[in-house]
């Protein structure tokens, strides 16, 4: 396994008193896609925002347990959340552009760091759009609304918007769940050549989706870590029972 | 048989009586606007909205008291405007939505839009003219009385306190629509609140301030009470030159001419078209917010 | 790819991302916090400000009236109001207001045609009845006291049936306002509440969704009218109109007062009633139904009374939008402090004596407190309104919704 970049340590979430996540402990390797699967409810999203610490922003929400990046421990009292959170991309389940061009969308990112030369912001744009393969075709409506877009490209375009503050890690939280299988196809086959540059970690409740795309799986249950290891290994033989239950489809 | 046609007809009655009501308030409405409307149609012309009056109110036109009404509202939206904003933004985006300072906020916001108008003349004559005006007076003219007295400034700042809870929630409303996601999206690249709100929120919720602010200075022009003792005027022989000076104001001028004048046959017409203007006025700023508005809900629909 | 452009020097280290200090972010907080608090601390200076100005009415002090005065006052029938002392009594001490706004014409210039005036059927500011200036006279002439002795008597007055604040004896009797506003609110809230409540069950239970989609819009239409219009609309049309119909002598009346002030506060009513009524759960309705019960059946036995609590907060707002309400009084009650139960008198206001009176009163005096006085009991009293309605018809809502 390559390094690990994300290790989690207990991690441990409560919404006031219910408890939401149990005590998680896992290692997550670099540039490597790692899928998180499981029934409804089971955690693996709130796990997810857990990584780049967008959980704060609910005010009922208790951590405890360290989740440490890099070997730096990002729960600690002096991090600072916000730039925290320019090393880590999240892409959402349902694509959330702005009300703003295309241009201005990815732009924002970069223009939220202080850049403001437009031919500086030009450059990352396209190298961002071209990433996200879907630079040729909104490379003549840059300057368009990004609401006309369809489904699918809203979403690529949310994650050439991500890539355009050069994050380490990219989190997507079932980001083809709304869309319809080509774009889904187009996602994944994107995810493979982002994998080669960053560290990839993906929520989906689409069990072939996570066979597909990724090199490690983890399967949470109820807010507890089942199972953790090589996705062929988990889809082929895994070691804990539960786990096969769950994969075998009986029960959902 | 019997039971049945006495609830028709108990029936019919009641469904007759509530569709008359709908009916009256709508006739009356349609009453005033058109008595209005045939009462000062004739004296409106475009001399009546340019020209000074004359002859004591019995002839000319109403420019004065349009420009100071457009004053008033000026000086009034810069005050309630981006006051009502911030307060909308902290009750939207900084304070928790539970916590006791959003509820009293909350509850003074609508206090505020309901205490009486009149409260609010007193309130600028007490505070703006008696204290604060006073004290400006007596610390930099060192007691000379230059805005210890009525005038543009203070009646436009008595008319902005009327105004704040419209724009509070109006604005309120267009940045609840800015969806979640939105915000989230923003902070998941690395923004900070501020810079989420500045980029995001608030430019999404320009409609809604549009719409508070057009609701304000509707309200602001027609109501009266809070200007009688703090600032307006019915008769100056000049336009207002700055704010220390004294105004003259379309509702104020309908007011005083309807219960004052010597020559009732002769103002009567005068005083409808007043009232028209008026009428016009906020009439079609009503209008153009509630489209405004409706075309928001619909966008969110 | 990984240029580090956009985010120069962050990596996951201690150093790097270590807790920043923002200051515009923590300036925008702290202002934006700031001016939130502004309106709690405007309600908290409207409280002090309208108190603070009408502590000289609890001040003893003696009237600076000269003898000169008295002399001209003498005869005159007793009048209230701004109109009546200005033409012709040349009043010693200074005035505030928009009367004392130097050089340019005085505003009272309208005042000086009030012989004029005295042919207009009905004014505003003068003395209507006769039958009352002649008792004021036999008073006038009977209750000249000497000066000093009137200060202690004025502030007892308050809880007297006179309300004459310029006169030789000033006497400030609130109860002729406090009649005269309670009968033009029960007038209005009479016609106002069941023609408003009517209105409301029809758009939100009769009316098909594409009607109320327009009925709604419509009615609110109604509160874009500034009340300086009603008011003027009241004087100039409805005055005459009501006069002919019901032939009675004075033309300006609570009653006609009355009914302007009704299309007032009829949109406050029907908007919060309809509410109420349209936030009645579907599930109430459609369970009436099917029983067998028809529309009215539902809208009349199921939906209002389970709307209740936000009727009567309708009602309870409605009659704080008439008690205070200053324009429409002053234009079309008549003016006049009289405290019969005859709807068909004129009568004096709070709102409509404070209106009238302030531009006119001296600073600091009696008469300036009290009016003050007037403004800040008006304050409480829709202050309590507000509070009773929205604690109590929250507290029931949630009581009726949890089934209690």
């Amino acid at each position: 396994m390559k390094e690990a970049k994300i290790i989690t340590r207990d991690l441990t979430l409560h919404y006031g008193q219910k408890m939401a996540l149990n005590s998680i402990s896992m290692q997550i390797p670099e540039k490597e896609v790692t899928a998180f699967i499981g029934p409804s409810g089971c955690g693996k999203s709130t796990f997810l925002r857990s990584l780049n610490r967008m959980n704060d922003l609910i005010p009922s929400v208790k951590i405890t347990g360290e989740i440490l990046i890099d070997g730096l421990n990002i729960y600690q009292k002096k991090i600072d959340v916000v730039n925290l959170r320019k090393k880590i991309g999240m892409v959402f389940q349902k694509s959330n552009p702005f009300a703003k061009s295309i241009f201005e969308n990815v732009a924002y990112g970069p223009r939220i760091n202080g850049i403001n030369n437009l031919k500086i912001l030009t450059e990352i744009v396209e190298r961002s759009l071209k990433n996200a393969a879907i630079w040729d075709e909104v490379k003549d409506r840059l300057h368009d609304s990004a609401l006309g877009l369809s489904g699918g490209q809203q979403q690529r375009l949310c994650i050439a918007r991500t890539l355009a503050v050069e994050p380490e890690i990219i989190l997507m939280d079932e980001p083809a769940s709304a869309l319809d299988p080509i774009s889904t196809g187009k996602i994944e086959e994107l995810i493979f050549e982002l994998k080669k540059s960053y560290t990839i970690v993906i929520v989906t409740h689409n069990m072939q989706q996570a066979a597909r795309v990724s090199d490690y799986t983890a399967f949470f249950y109820l807010g507890e870590l089942i199972e953790f290891g090589k996705t062929r290994k988990i889809f082929t033989a895994p070691d804990v029972k539960h786990t096969e239950e769950y994969i075998t489809g009986r029960f959902g | 048989m019997k039971i049945r046609l006495k609830n028709k007809i108990i029936g019919g009655t009641v469904t007759a009586a509530s569709a008359l009501s709908v009916i009256l308030i709508l006739g009356i409405i349609v009453i005033m606007l058109v008595v209005t409307f045939i009462g000062g149609k004739d004296t409106l012309t475009w001399k009546f909205l340019t020209t000074f009056p004359e002859e004591g109110m019995m002839k000319g036109g109403i420019f004065p008291a349009i420009y100071g009404t457009a004053l008033l509202v000026i000086i009034m939206s810069i005050a309630a405007v981006p006051f009502g904003t911030i307060t909308a933004i902290y009750l939207t985006e900084y304070a928790h939505e539970k916590s006791w300072i959003a509820q009293t906020i909350r509850f003074a916001v609508r206090t505020l839009a309901t205490v009486p108008s009149i409260i609010f003349g007193l309130f600028g004559l007490g505070f703006f003219i008696k204290f604060v005006g006073a004290g400006m007076d007596n610390w930099f003219l060192g007691g000379h009385l230059k805005w210890a007295q009525p005038n543009l400034l203070w009646g436009s700042l008595t008319m902005a306190l009327l105004t704040l809870p419209v724009v509070i929630v109006s604005v309120e409303e267009a940045i609840r629509t800015v969806p979640r996601e939105l915000r989230e999206a923003s902070l998941a690249l690395g923004a900070t609140k501020w810079q989420t709100i500045k980029r995001v929120v608030l430019p999404g919720s320009v409609s809604g301030i549009m719409t508070g602010t057009i609701l304000a200075v509707g309200r602001g022009a027609g109501e009266v009470a809070p200007i009688l003792f703090t600032g307006a005027a019915y008769y100056l022989a000049t336009l207002p030159t700055s704010v220390s000076d004294q105004f003259m104001n379309l509702g104020y001028h309908i007011y005083v001419m309807s219960t004052q004048s010597a020559n009732v046959d002769q103002a009567m017409p005068i005083q409808f078209a007043t009232t028209l203007v008026l009428l016009m006025l906020t009439f079609s700023l009503n209008l153009t917010a509630v489209l405004i508005r409706s075309r928001l809900r619909r966008r969110m629909k | 790819m990984n240029s580090n452009q956009a985010t120069p020097g962050l990596s996951f280290t201690a150093e790097s991302l270590r807790k920043k200090f923002r200051f515009s972010e923590f300036f925008a907080e702290k202002l934006i916090t700031s001016v939130a608090f502004l309106s709690i601390a405007l309600i908290i200076l409207i409280f002090f400000f309208v108190f603070r100005e009408s502590l000289p009415a609890f001040k003893h002090r003696p009237k600076a009236t000269t003898e000169q005065q008295k002399i001209t006052d003498g005869n005159k029938p007793e009048s209230y109001g701004s109109s009546g002392t200005e033409a012709g009594s040349p009043k010693p001490e200074t005035h505030y207001g928009t009367g004392a706004s130097a050089g340019e014409n005085k505003p009272e210039t309208y005042t000086g045609s009030e012989p004029a005036a005295a042919n207009k059927p009905e004014s505003y500011g003068l003395v209507k009845d006769t039958s009352i200036s002649a008792d004021e006279v036999n008073q006038d002439e009977s209750l000249r006291p000497s000066s000093g002795q009137e200060s202690e008597g004025t502030l007892s007055s308050l809880f007297s049936n006179e309300w004459f604040p310029v006169s030789d004896n000033p006497r400030y009797g609130l109860i002729p306002l406090f009649v005269g506003t309670l009968k033009v609110t029960l007038i209005a809230m009479l016609f106002a509440a069941p023609i408003a409540i009517f209105a409301a069950l029809f758009s939100s239970s009769f009316a098909p969704a594409w009607l109320r989609e327009w009925i709604k819009p419509a009615i609110e239409l109604l509160a874009g009218f500034p009340s300086v219009v009603i008011g003027f609309f009241a004087l100039m049309v409805m005055a005459t109109f009501l006069q002919n119909l019901f032939g009675y002598e004075t033309r300006l009346n609570s009653f006609v007062g009355g009914i302007a002030m009704a299309l007032a506060a009829i949109p406050v009513i029907f908007t919060i009633t309809e509410d109420a009524l349209t936030a009645i759960p579907a599930s109430y309705k459609e369970a009436s139904l099917a029983l067998g019960a028809s529309k009215w059946q539902t809208a009349v036995f199921v939906t209002l009374p389970a709307a209740t609590p936000g009727i009567f907060a309708a009602v309870l707002l409605g009659v704080g939008r008439v008690f205070g309400e200053t324009m429409i009084a002053l234009m079309a009650t008549g003016n006049a402090a009289l405290s019969g139960l005859n709807p068909f008198e004129s009568v004096r206001t709070l709102a409509a004596t404070i209106g009238a009176e302030m531009a006119e009163v001296v600073f600091g005096d009696m008469h300036y407190g009290v009016l003050f006085l007037i403004g800040s009991m008006l304050f409480i009293f829709n202050f309590s309104i507000n509070a009773v309605a929205e604690f109590y018809v929250k507290g029931k809502l949630v009581k009726k919704i949890q089934g209690k």
